[in-house]
């Protein structure tokens, strides 16, 4: 028998394999995988087909992104918070606006916040549809991926006609949006409202009486609420356990307080569980979408950023024709205003839970530090302990639930 | 239960440690309080424990440096009390030299990756954690590379002038 793990040193294996009387099998899973779905590592001892302890490897694309950040000022971090959870990169760059105006106070109009809560919904249907469809995958039914698949690419055509890109977004501003919406946008997002619902139903027919998938996913990896608790679980996997932590509840941000919608939960906490928790909370943002459409259209036409003039960069016809305009620009874009010494925490609730950003600000161009509370990282910690007694089948989807993305792991 | 309020958890912290706790500020009303690195663990286990406190939500342990102070690193919990939805920070500051503080293991197994995370860029020990190594930057690393003193780039690089550049 191996020893268990006490204390692993650099560069040592992590499972000493040198007794051939040894039964158990060291099994590298990752950090190329392509079951992982990203780049991190699992050193998994293995009895046969049963885990018997892991060990997780991470930080394969670690960025430095706090230390990037302590030299950017505000609006060139945006950016960076694209590539944290990259699958719903909108709503990471909203967290970040938010987190900077809540530093300046600056009031942001309703209709401004009603446009991001389109946005975020979007963003947060597209990232359960990838992890659902990935899901769907590793139990062996292909085909519900590729269904949903192109209505992500449709949300992508949305994101495209907002701010022109797709994936890695960079949507808004601080204090508002870029550019209003567009008639194109408001008819694809109606679009999309139509037809998506009867594709998601399509998708949850295939799944969720399907006797195979059941099998394969009910009952395993089921969590306690005291467990996930503990171990600082947050999103549609805490909510799979029975606890009705949502952020856009508790302390509401973008006037969530205003729309009705419900907080999907679970009662096993395992596979099974969150993927009906992710399926509910699509049906939600569908719903969300719809009331905020509502909304805009009661708000005055036109307002897509909040007055500002020291934080929101002036429209560029401006910048050449007029002078304030000009002198806005330049201190801006040199760091030149005054900015408060305060500290926040503002969190928002990503498409994996809690994304937090601890901002320490001592009044100069760029953060003092700026922490990122992600959650992939904090709910991925349980994995290794978790996996131990399960099958290797059952890791994998173990896996695709917990919807970990590298790069917010690793930041 | 009554609602908790900033003044309340004040009152209760000071009745209870006396000097060992004290109040930076509310910024954006989040109330922040600073810790000895003796009762931290005793603080962290009655605020998740004490009846009328129960922070029972570990949202985040990291930590920051203040070269410029005499005691130059904070290690800055954040904790959320979910069933009234109230959220407190703390923070600890600890020496220069070998900064050192006790493992929250022990009160949330959560805070096992976040003191990784933390040790691992600012080189904070955490006595009495399990597992204590480097977790996003590479093992062969010999500095932590989030302390102010080490620079975002190479430092011999000479085509660049950083007053153009911010900071």
């Amino acid at each position: 028998m191996s020893k268990p793990i006490t204390k692993i040193t650099p560069n040592k294996p992590v499972y000493e394999d040198n007794d051939p009387q040894d039964e158990l099998i060291t099994l590298n899973l990752g950090p190329t995988h392509p079951a992982t779905h990203g780049v991190f590592q699992n050193v998994l001892q293995i009895d046969g087909e049963r885990i018997v302890s892991g060990v997780s490897t991470i930080g394969y694309i670690h960025r430095a992104f706090e230390k990037i950040a302590e030299h950017r000022p505000f609006y060139q971090i945006t950016p960076l918070t694209d590539r944290l959870n990259y699958c719903s990169s909108p709503i990471n760059n909203m967290g970040w606006h938010m987190t900077v105006e809540k530093l300046l106070d600056i009031e942001i109009p309703k209709r401004v916040q009603y446009m991001r809560v389109i946005v975020m919904e979007l963003a947060r249907i597209a990232d359960h549809i990838i992890c659902n469809g990935i899901l769907g995958v590793d139990t062996g039914a292909f085909s519900g991926f590729l269904y949903v698949m192109q209505e992500r690419e449709f949300i992508y055509e949305i994101y495209e006609e907002i701010c022109g890109a797709r994936l890695t977004t960079n949507i808004g501003r601080i204090g508002g949006f870029e550019r209003d919406f567009n008639d194109t946008t408001f008819k694809k997002i109606e679009e999309f409202l139509e037809r998506y619902p009867p594709v998601l139903k399509e998708f949850e027919e295939l799944f969720v009486r399907n006797r195979i998938f059941i099998e394969r996913t009910a009952g395993v990896a089921g969590v306690t609420p005291e467990e996930a608790l503990e171990y600082s679980w947050s999103g549609p996997i805490l909510r799979a356990t029975g606890v009705d932590y949502d952020v856009r509840v508790v302390s509401p941000y973008c006037s969530y307080e205003e729309f009705d919608f419900e907080v999907p939960v679970g009662t096993n906490g395992d596979v099974y569980d969150r993927f009906m928790v992710r399926n509910a909370e699509m049906w939600q943002s569908l719903s969300i979408i719809r009331q905020a459409l509502d909304k805009i259209k009661k708000e005055p036409a036109g307002v897509f950023h909040a007055d500002v003039p020291e934080f929101y960069l002036p429209p560029k016809e401006q910048v050449y024709n007029n002078m304030e305009a000009l002198i806005y620009h330049f201190k801006i874009v040199m760091g030149e205003w005054e900015t408060p010494k305060s500290e926040v925490y503002h969190s928002v609730e990503g498409a994996n839970g809690e994304l937090g950003f601890y901002l320490i600000h001592d009044g100069g161009r760029t953060p003092y530090r700026l922490h990122f509370r992600r959650p992939s990282f904090i709910n991925y910690q349980m994995f290794a302990p978790m996996s131990a007694g399960m099958m290797i089948s059952d890791v994998i989807i173990n896996m695709s639930s917990l919807n970990i993305i590298a790069g917010e792991l690793d930041a | 239960m009554d609602k908790l309020t900033n003044q309340y958890i004040i009152d209760n912290l000071q009745g209870r440690f006396g000097d060992a706790v004290d109040v930076i500020g509310e910024p954006h009303g989040l109330l922040t309080i600073r810790a000895t690195v003796d009762q931290i663990i005793d603080l962290l286990v009655y605020l998740k424990n004490e009846e009328s406190l129960r922070f029972n939500y570990l949202t985040d342990i990291t930590a920051v440096h203040y070269p410029n102070q005499e005691k130059s690193f904070a290690v800055v919990y954040h904790l959320h009390n979910l069933f009234q939805n109230f959220r407190i920070r703390i923070k600890v500051f600890l020496e220069t030299n070998n900064p050192t503080i006790p493992s929250a293991t022990a009160v949330w197994k959560g805070a096992n990756w976040m003191e990784r995370e933390t040790y691992d860029f600012y080189g904070i020990n955490f006595e009495g954690h399990p597992d204590l190594r480097r977790i996003l930057n590479m093992d062969e690393l010999d500095v932590f590379p989030m302390r102010k003193e080490y620079p975002l780039e190479d430092p011999n690089r000479v085509d660049k002038k950083d007053f153009y550049f911010g900071r």
